[in-house]
């Protein structure tokens, strides 16, 4: 009774678009759950999905291609000796197959469980332009519109430059990847960029919120509004318009071509930085290298209601997998930050202050940092930094 | 006489290129690359060797019409002053003898500038010395006047 009368207050307060939608989830799931959903999702004020039985969550797992496989197999490792309470439920998506069937079942799984930590899936580029990538399927059907990354100069790992700390909010779901390609004319390919302006003020909202919880001062626009007008200068304007809400912080704004020449010389300039799908893709790689590489930065995608954890440069490593030399790092971290958004913030800290502690104290680097170490080496040493705080563990 | 050039298509997509662009630029060589990749990865690079300051370029179109410029900006505030870096107008100046063919010239040349920086002895403001352009330039062409 009580759970029917909460569906009822929740449906008039929330867009009706997602009563129909939930009314059955929010009986099976009690009062607790409506009074969350009721909340709007802020970035910081995390929201437990719902999977949670007998103070266990169920993550959805779907290794994905190449190294994801043996680094998701490190992360329930290093999971259970922590004895974190999360339960995996592995989905696998077949790169090589035709049907979707089990895109389906993964994305009916992190319905489900409202949360996934994943390996890339391979996109091959001889397939036909009817088959799309399926990690931006993923990403369009979950509507995981903010992908966020966070590059942070690791005081182990020898770059060219130190004191990077910039937060890229990347719009996930539109723009060059909207899948919409035509060949009126053969030899003429034409493919459409798409920018709208709920998307565009979506994610500067989202990008302008994250700011602001961080104690940020300044975000920045990335574009190319001087040639795309109407595109990105849409995105700009929408840009704008979320700024005026936040006197607090400064917006400004830098074309793309520009901001990956400062990157690579003074990167120590940017803040915050948001901006649209493909050039998210490529000032998110150039600051990937910068501070180390993909082995060593976590990815997070969120949306409204689900939230998708992966490395931040989406490879799958295929020319490395099971040589026990990938960096298990960016996987281990993007597991944190996972737990973060499930509230299971000492376990978080626990296995992320490990990991900064191999790669910092310990010093023990794979191959990508031009160290000796092996994905099972780094690994180990982890468990062992976890076991030395005292923690109540499982047999190493 | 022909020689023989090495090609190995190297599909990347432009997210893999450009960390390994940062972490190890001399795996590449020549890149070749539809236009808003091309406009991004240029001044990438132009970032890592220095900046727009000393990044000639060329324009190439059919039947061998070509404009080479240099791509950094008016600079307004030193404009007449006597102040302004030229090399990446005199590289682009070097890669449009190239283009016509005149090679010896071309290569004199770019020894002269390249050593006139590599010697740090006259250098303009933005390289971190104190030189004017015309002095800058005089060295160039005495170094020039040197290699015969």
């Amino acid at each position: 009774m009580a759970a029917h009368s909460a569906v009822l207050s929740a449906s008039k307060i929330m867009n009706p678009f997602w009563v129909g939608r939930l009314g059955n989830t929010a009986k099976v799931f009690g009062t607790t759950l409506i009074r969350h959903r009721n909340k709007t999702s802020l970035t910081g004020e995390n929201i437990p999905p719902p999977a949670k039985y007998g103070g266990r969550h169920t993550v959805t797992l779907i290794p994905g291609d190449g190294i994801g496989p043996e680094l998701l197999n490190h992360v329930r490792e290093v999971f259970r000796f922590t004895c974190v309470p999360v339960d995996f439920e592995m989905v696998n998506v077949n790169s090589a197959l035709e049907t979707d069937d089990d895109m389906n079942n993964a994305i009916t799984a992190i319905r489900r469980n409202g949360v996934a930590l994943k390996g890339n899936i391979e996109t091959k580029h001889t397939l036909p332009a009817s088959v799309k990538s399926r990690n931006n399927v993923l990403r369009t059907s979950l509507d995981l519109y903010a992908n966020v990354m966070h590059c942070q100069s690791l005081p182990g790992v020898q770059t060219r430059h130190k004191n990077i700390d910039i937060m890229i909010i990347r719009e996930n779901t539109e723009g060059e990847y909207s899948s919409l390609e035509h060949e009126s004319v053969s030899g003429v390919v034409e493919s459409l960029k798409i920018i709208t302006r709920n998307n565009s003020i979506r994610i500067a909202d989202y990008a302008f919120k994250l700011a602001r919880e961080r104690g940020r001062r300044r975000v920045t626009a990335v574009h190319k509004a001087n040639i795309m007008k109407l595109g990105d200068g849409l995105f700009l304007q929408c840009c704008r318009e979320v700024a005026s809400g936040y006197p607090d912080i400064t917006l400004d704004s830098m074309i793309v071509d520009n901001t990956t020449m400062q990157l690579v010389s003074k990167p120590q300039q940017f803040d915050v930085m948001v901006m649209p799908n493909l050039y998210g893709n490529v000032v998110s790689n150039v600051c990937a290298g910068l501070v180390g590489g993909p082995g060593l930065v976590p990815g997070a995608n969120y949306g409204r209601d689900y939230a998708v954890f992966e490395t931040a440069t989406r490879n799958t490593g295929k020319s490395i997998a099971e040589k026990n030399i990938a960096n298990p790092t960016a996987m281990l971290l993007a597991s944190c930050l996972m737990l973060d958004h499930l509230n299971l913030n000492d376990y978080a800290s626990l296995i992320r202050n490990a990991v900064l502690t191999t790669m910092n104290e310990t010093r023990l680097h794979t191959a990508d940092l031009g160290g000796q170490g092996t994905t099972s080496e780094v690994v180990q040493s982890v468990m062992r930094v976890i076991q030395s705080k005292g923690q109540f563990t499982a047999e190493l | 006489m022909m020689a023989l050039i090495l090609f190995r298509t190297f599909l990347t997509c432009p997210d893999a290129c450009v960390f390994q662009m940062v972490q190890d630029p001399t795996q590449f060589d020549v890149l070749v690359m539809p236009n808003l990749y091309g406009d991004i990865l240029s001044d990438l690079c132009a970032g890592l060797i220095g900046g727009l300051g000393v990044t000639p370029s060329g324009n190439i179109g059919a039947n061998g019409v070509a404009i080479f410029e240099s791509v950094h900006g008016t600079a307004p505030d030193i404009a007449g002053m006597d102040l302004a870096n030229p090399t990446a107008l005199l590289l682009s100046a070097v890669m449009m003898l190239r283009h016509m063919g005149l090679h010896d010239h071309a290569d004199k040349i770019q020894t002269a500038c390249f050593d006139t920086i590599r010697d740090k002895k006259v250098l303009t403001k933005d390289l971190g010395g104190s030189a004017k352009c015309s002095e800058f330039t005089a060295e160039i062409c005495r170094r020039v006047q040197d290699l015969g």
